[in-house]
C-alpha cells in the first residue's frame, strides 16, 4: 500500500467527497442514477396526468358513495334475473371454450414458429424476422385484432378465436423460443456429430427436455386467455359470460346480476390461478418464475 | 432413467394429449367454432385488411384529434400504474413473509391483491362506469384496481425472493422495522420492482384501449367511433399510432431494464 501511494501523487488519487467530507460511495453508479431518474420521470408524468384528464360529467361527491352502494349491492346480494343457472353455466362454458381454443391452436402454431425464432435452431435472419413480426402483433391490443377480424369474418366465435390467437401465438413464441435457447448446446452438438438432421435434433434433443416446460407455459397462457375471453365478450360481442356482464351492467342496470356474474368469473379465475401457481412452483426454476 | 420410468412418462404424455384433444373438441362444440371455416376466414380476413386498412391522405387530417386522445390514454396508464405501485409497495411489504408486521395484515394484503386481480378489468370498468360516468377517471380507476392486484402479487414475490439474510443481519444489529425496509429490503428489490412497473405500463396502454372502448374514454373511444362509422382508413391510423406508442414504450423500458437488472 505504501509503495503504491508513493508512485501516485495525492492529487491524482481522486476521491469524491460530499460537502461534509464524507466519502461519496454512490458516485458513478449508473444503476442508481437510472433508477432515480425513472422514478422521478414517472412521478412527474403522474402529476401531469391529472391535468390532462377529461373530467366531463364527473362529480366525486356523488360518484364515490354511489359506487360504494353499488359494490355493496353487487357483492352482498348477487342473484340472477334475466337468465337461469343452466344458461349461466353454459355461458361460462362458452367463455372457457374460447380460451381453450385460442390457447390450444395458438400453442400448436407457436411451437412451429418458435423453432424458427430460436437462435440455436434456425438461421439468424429467419429468427430476426419472426421476432419482429411477433413484436408487431403484440403491440396491437387483442380487442383491436378481434374487432378487425369481426369485420371480415362476421361476429361469431371464429373472429374471436382468430383475434385471440394472434396474441397467444406472439406470447407463446417468445416463451417457447427462450426455452429452446436454454437447451444445453452440448446435446445439440452431440446429435449433430452423429449426423442427425434438423428434425431429429428437434424431436429427440430439444422437445423431450423442454416438454413439461412448454405445457406449463401453455397453461399460464390459458389463464390469461380466460380473462381475455371475458373481455372480448364484453367489448367485441364474442358471446359468453363477458357479453352477459356487458348486458347486465350496460342495458339492464341489474347490479345483482352483475354481482353474480362477477362472482362466477372470480371463482374460475382463482381456481386457474391456484393451478398455475402450483405448476410454476413445480416445473419452473426460480430464475424464470416471473 | 430406467426403462419403467420412461414408459410411464410416455403413458402420461399420451393421456395428456388425449385430454387436451377432448377438451378442444368439446370447446369447439360449445362455442360453435368450425375449424375449417376458421381456417378459411383467416386468408379472407388478411386480404380484407390488406385492401381496406390503409391510411389515406385525408385521414392524416384527423391525426391531431387522435393524438390528443392517445396522449390522454398514455397519461392514464402511467398515472394508474405509478399510483397503484405506491399502494402495492405497502401491501407487498405487509404481504411478504420477510417483512410482514403480523399475520392478519398479511392475509388482508393477499386477499385485496387476489380480489382486485382476479376480477377482470372489464368488470371493474363496467361497474365504475355506472356511477363515475363517461370520463377519464373511470378508465383510470379501472386500470388502477387491476394494476394494484397484479403489482402487489409481483412485489410480494420479489421481496420474498430477495432473500432473508440481509434482513436477518440488520435484525441482529438491532435495526428498527423502517431501517430494515429502507436499507435491506428496498435496495435489493427495487430494480425488479421497477421492471414490473415498466411491464405494467406497457400492458396498461393495451388494456386502456379495451377499457376505453367500454367506458367511452381515450383512444379506445376514438377507435370505437371510427369503427362503428365504418371509417376504416381512420381505424388504420388509430391502430398505427397505438402500435408505434407501444413499441416506443417497450424499447424505452427494455433499455432501462438492461441497465438496472
Amino acid at each position: 500500500m505504501e509503495a503504491f501511494r508513493e508512485k501516485i501523487p495525492l492529487e491524482q488519487l481522486y476521491i469524491k467527497r460530499a460537502k461534509n467530507g464524507k466519502i461519496n460511495i454512490k458516485s458513478g453508479n449508473k444503476i442508481d442514477l437510472v433508477t432515480k431518474w425513472t422514478i422521478a420521470v414517472l412521478t412527474l408524468l403522474t402529476v401531469l396526468a391529472f391535468f390532462f384528464f377529461d373530467y366531463t360529467g364527473l362529480s366525486l361527491e356523488r360518484a364515490i358513495p354511489e359506487t360504494w352502494h353499488n359494490l355493496k349491492t353487487m357483492f352482498l346480494e348477487p342473484s340472477l334475473s334475466h337468465f337461469s343457472w343452466g344458461e349461466a353455466m353454459y355461458q361460462i362454458g362458452v367463455t372457457v371454450g374460447l380460451g381453450v381454443l385460442a390457447t390450444v391452436i395458438g400453442a400448436v402454431i407457436a411451437l412451429f414458429l418458435s423453432f424458427m425464432a430460436a437462435e440455436n435452431l434456425s438461421k439468424p435472419w429467419v429468427s430476426k424476422t419472426v421476432r419482429m413480426v411477433m413484436a408487431f402483433i403484440r403491440a396491437v391490443p387483442t380487442v383491436l385484432w378481434v374487432l378487425i377480424f369481426a369485420i371480415a369474418a362476421g361476429l361469431g366465435s371464429e373472429a374471436a378465436v382468430l383475434g385471440m390467437l394472434f396474441h397467444s401465438i406472439a406470447y407463446l413464441v417468445k416463451a417457447f423460443s427462450e426455452a429452446f435457447e436454454e437447451v444445453d448446446n452440448g446435446i445439440l452438438e452431440a446429435m449433430r456429430a452423429t449426423g442427425s438432421n434438423w428434425w431429429h435434433i428437434v424431436t429427440h434433443g430439444v422437445l423431450p427436455s423442454t416438454f413439461t416446460y412448454l405445457l406449463s407455459w401453455t397453461f399460464l397462457r390459458f389463464e390469461i386467455n380466460f380473462g381475455v375471453a371475458v373481455a372480448m365478450g364484453a367489448a367485441a360481442g364474442a358471446g359468453g359470460i363477458g357479453f352477459e356482464l356487458f348486458m347486465a351492467s350496460g342495458f339492464y342496470f341489474d347490479l345483482r346480476e352483475v354481482g353474480f356474474i362477477t362472482y362466477a368469473i372470480l371463482i374460475i379465475a382463482i381456481v386457474l390461478e391456484m393451478a398455475s401457481t402450483r405448476l410454476k412452483n413445480r416445473y419452473f426454476p426460480a430464475s424464470v418464475r416471473n | 432413467m430406467k426403462e419403467k420410468t420412461i414408459r410411464k412418462s410416455r403413458w402420461m404424455t399420451t393421456i395428456a394429449f388425449i385430454i387436451i384433444i377432448g377438451v378442444t373438441y368439446f370447446s369447439a362444440v360449445i362455442t360453435d367454432f368450425n375449424f375449417i371455416e376458421g381456417a378459411l376466414t383467416f386468408p379472407a380476413a388478411i386480404s380484407w385488411i390488406a385492401s381496406n386498412l390503409w391510411i389515406t391522405a385525408e385521414t392524416w387530417e384527423r391525426l391531431p384529434a387522435i393524438l390528443t386522445k392517445l396522449n390522454e390514454t398514455i397519461f392514464m396508464s402511467i398515472a394508474a400504474t405509478t399510483l397503484a405501485a405506491v399502494i402495492s409497495l405497502f401491501l407487498g411489504l405487509m404481504g411478504s413473509q420477510t417483512t410482514k408486521v403480523n399475520n392478519i395484515f398479511s392475509v388482508i394484503a393477499r386477499f385485496i391483491a387476489s380480489f382486485s386481480r382476479n376480477i377482470p378489468v372489464v368488470a371493474w370498468s363496467l361497474i365504475l362506469l355506472i356511477s363515475f360516468g363517461q370520463n377519464s377517471l373511470t378508465g383510470f380507476l379501472a386500470l388502477f384496481v387491476g394494476t394494484l392486484g397484479f403489482l402487489t402479487r409481483a412485489f410480494i414475490e420479489t421481496i420474498d425472493e430477495a432473500g432473508h439474510s440481509a434482513v436477518e443481519a440488520l435484525q441482529a444489529t438491532g435495526a428498527t422495522y423502517s431501517h430494515i425496509v429502507s436499507k435491506a429490503v428496498l435496495p435489493q428489490s427495487l430494480p425488479q420492482m421497477l421492471s414490473w412497473i415498466l411491464f405494467m405500463i406497457e400492458t396498461n396502454i393495451r388494456s386502456a384501449t379495451l377499457v376505453g372502448i367500454l367506458t367511452g374514454t381515450g383512444i379506445g373511444y376514438t377507435f370505437d367511433m371510427y369503427y362503428k362509422s365504418l371509417n376504416y382508413n381512420a381505424v388504420a391510423l388509430v391502430t398505427f399510432t397505438i402500435v408505434i406508442t407501444v413499441i416506443i414504450i417497450e424499447l424505452i423500458s427494455n433499455r432501462i431494464r438492461k441497465v438496472i437488472l
